[in-house]
């Protein structure tokens, strides 16, 4: 299981702050921030902990079981990130 | 800090300001803080930018006022800085002042054309149906078939979708009553989206696109051959492409595979690599004309649209909206950078154009950075001017003003603006939008003139006020 941030995510960094274990990306300051349209949850590292869903001021993040139909193709699309941002710091050094 | 506890002004009250009073009452809780607007209501863009049936953004409201107005920060709506007060009372009454005033005009596309009738910019048909009481008396002609929107970020896709969405999903929105109204008996049947660069180089977001693909009723149509990506996009996408324009890439080619709709209720086309050079009609739009373009590689790195030749082609609408950026606007008594459209500042501290600081005087949002960004962008700006301007407080680098107390200002503006709205007034407001919202299961019913807006400020407001259902 996983949480999953979708589209209307607007980049308020509040989850970040909460997340205990560091599983929300990019983080301000990052190489990729500012040219990302939302964050994301690595679905490897989240923990299921519900912290971020309350301290979203937008209610972006879903428990992946209740994400609402319209928004499903976001649980690939946070894991897609991930998958790409691996690569590009694997090919990067 | 001893004694006297420093007072801040913050001028305008959009998401701006409000994460900066935000931040100034976490980082030094104690602290006097003004909220100015011009307009009867506070959150600026919040309330009149992000579209009608994207509400679940709009709850940031509420998270802004559980951090500013529900802790102590005063609003004060309806009073304009510049014209009402100026900018040196200001200094006479605070410790420090932060503009947060925004980009409040459009950036021109300088064709011919351009101010004919029923050619608009788009923020003028955003704040239009969003109940900005100022664009209220705006009359948009729906009674074409086709209109062209112009522009390639999410502004061009909000009112792409505003265009074609049903009256039935418009009614469930907080769209203002005038343009529902209109909406409801739009002709339209064709928006056309001309994006200048290609596929990869639109600036508006993959969940913006993805949702425009979506819609009831609607059909989307992409050419495949504006689809083929040049050798220049080609490897862009591949060595330096955002994971955004990837998937911008990827949705458009989705789209572009899909078999036609006939039994489509609207038809969205998005067009790229063409630029408008002219838009014609003699009494108002008739047409507009596009030229074909080439993505080249500029000696600073970007990539740019370039004609490829001089053929034209004409588009047949009757409505043409412009989205191709805001531009801030000068500020009066304040230094202004007529270049780059923003106070002239370092990390938030206002300079003058001489690069001298200005001492008290701060700014946040896009008056600081320009109109860049999405709303989480400005709590990260208002954490850096903030942090400069506790800097300067610790540092006691800001006298304190002459005047001692609040009384005096809010002396000056009794005697200025008999119409002033402070947070009792705005919660009326919202208590009457909200309960006329509920009778029509509506988020709200927006007032949207300032008369209507100044008479609900008056009434007391519904015990529910404060909380939505």
């Amino acid at each position: 299981m996983t949480y999953v941030i979708v589209g209307s995510c607007i980049k308020d960094d509040a989850c970040i702050e909460v997340c205990p274990v560091d599983c929300i990306h990019p983080k301000p300051g990052a190489a990729d921030f500012e040219t990302a349209e939302q964050l994301y949850i690595d679905p490897q590292v989240c923990i299921d902990c519900d912290a971020c869903v309350e301290a979203c001021p937008v209610d972006a993040i879903f428990a992946e079981f209740e994400l609402p139909e319209k928004y499903e193709y976001a649980l690939d699309l946070n894991g897609e990130f991930f998958g790409e941002r691996s690569t590009a710091e694997r090919t990067a050094g | 800090m001893a004694g006297t506890r420093p007072r801040v002004a913050i001028v305008g009250a959009g998401p701006a300001g409000a994460f900066a009073a935000a931040g100034l009452l976490r980082a030094c809780g104690d602290v006097e803080i003004d909220l100015f607007e011009r307009l009867p209501t506070p959150w600026g863009l919040l309330r009149g930018g992000v579209a009608p049936d994207h509400q679940e953004i709009k709850r940031l409201g509420d998270s802004f006022d559980r951090q500013t107005l529900k802790r102590g920060c005063r609003f004060l709506g309806n009073v304009e800085v510049g014209v009402d007060v100026s900018h040196s009372e200001l200094m006479l009454h605070y410790t420090a002042v932060i503009y947060a005033t925004g980009a409040q005009t459009d950036k021109s596309l300088g064709i011919p054309g351009e101010d004919l009738p029923g050619s608009w910019a788009a923020t003028e048909f955003v704040a239009w149906y969003n109940g900005h009481p100022d664009y209220r008396g705006l009359e948009f002609d729906l009674s074409s078939q086709r209109a062209v929107v112009i522009g390639n970020g999410n502004v061009a896709v909000d009112v792409t979708r505003m265009l074609t969405l049903s009256a039935r999903e418009l009614e469930r929105t907080d769209v203002a009553d005038h343009a529902l109204e209109v909406l409801r008996d739009s002709r339209i049947e064709e928006v056309i989206v001309l994006g200048r660069r290609g596929p990869a180089q639109a600036a508006f977001t993959s969940a913006e696109l993805r949702e425009l693909g979506h819609l009831d009723g609607v059909s989307i149509r992409v050419d495949a051959d504006e689809l083929e990506l040049d050798s220049v996009s080609r490897r862009w996408l591949a060595d330096a492409g955002t994971f955004t324009a990837r998937k911008n890439v990827q949705l458009l080619r989705e789209f572009a595979g899909r078999p036609a709709r006939p039994d489509a209720r609207r038809r969205i086309a998005l067009r790229f690599l063409c630029s408008p050079v002219q838009i014609r009609g003699t009494d108002g739009v008739e047409a507009i004309d596009v030229r074909r373009n080439e993505i080249v590689r500029a000696d600073d790195g970007s990539l740019r649209a370039r004609a490829v030749d001089e053929d034209v082609e004409t588009i047949q609408c009757g409505l043409v909206l412009r989205s191709v950026g805001y531009r801030a606007v000068a500020l009066p008594d304040v230094p202004f950078d007529e270049r780059r459209f923003v106070l002239p500042n370092q990390r938030g501290r206002v300079r003058t154009p001489a690069g001298e600081p200005l001492r008290g005087v701060y700014a946040v949002g896009w008056i600081k950075r320009g109109p860049t960004g999405i709303l989480g962008t400005n709590k990260r700006d208002a954490e850096e001017t903030v942090s400069c301007l506790v800097d300067d407080l610790r540092a006691a680098a800001l006298p304190q003003p002459p005047t001692p107390g609040r009384e005096q200002i809010d002396a000056l503006l009794a005697e200025r603006k008999p119409g002033l709205v402070t947070v009792e007034g705005w919660r009326a407001i919202d208590g009457h939008e909200l309960e006329a919202g509920r009778s029509e299961q509506r988020p709200r019913v927006k007032l949207a003139s300032r008369d209507e807006l100044l008479a609900a400020a008056t009434t007391t407001a519904p015990s529910a006020a404060t909380t939505h259902s």
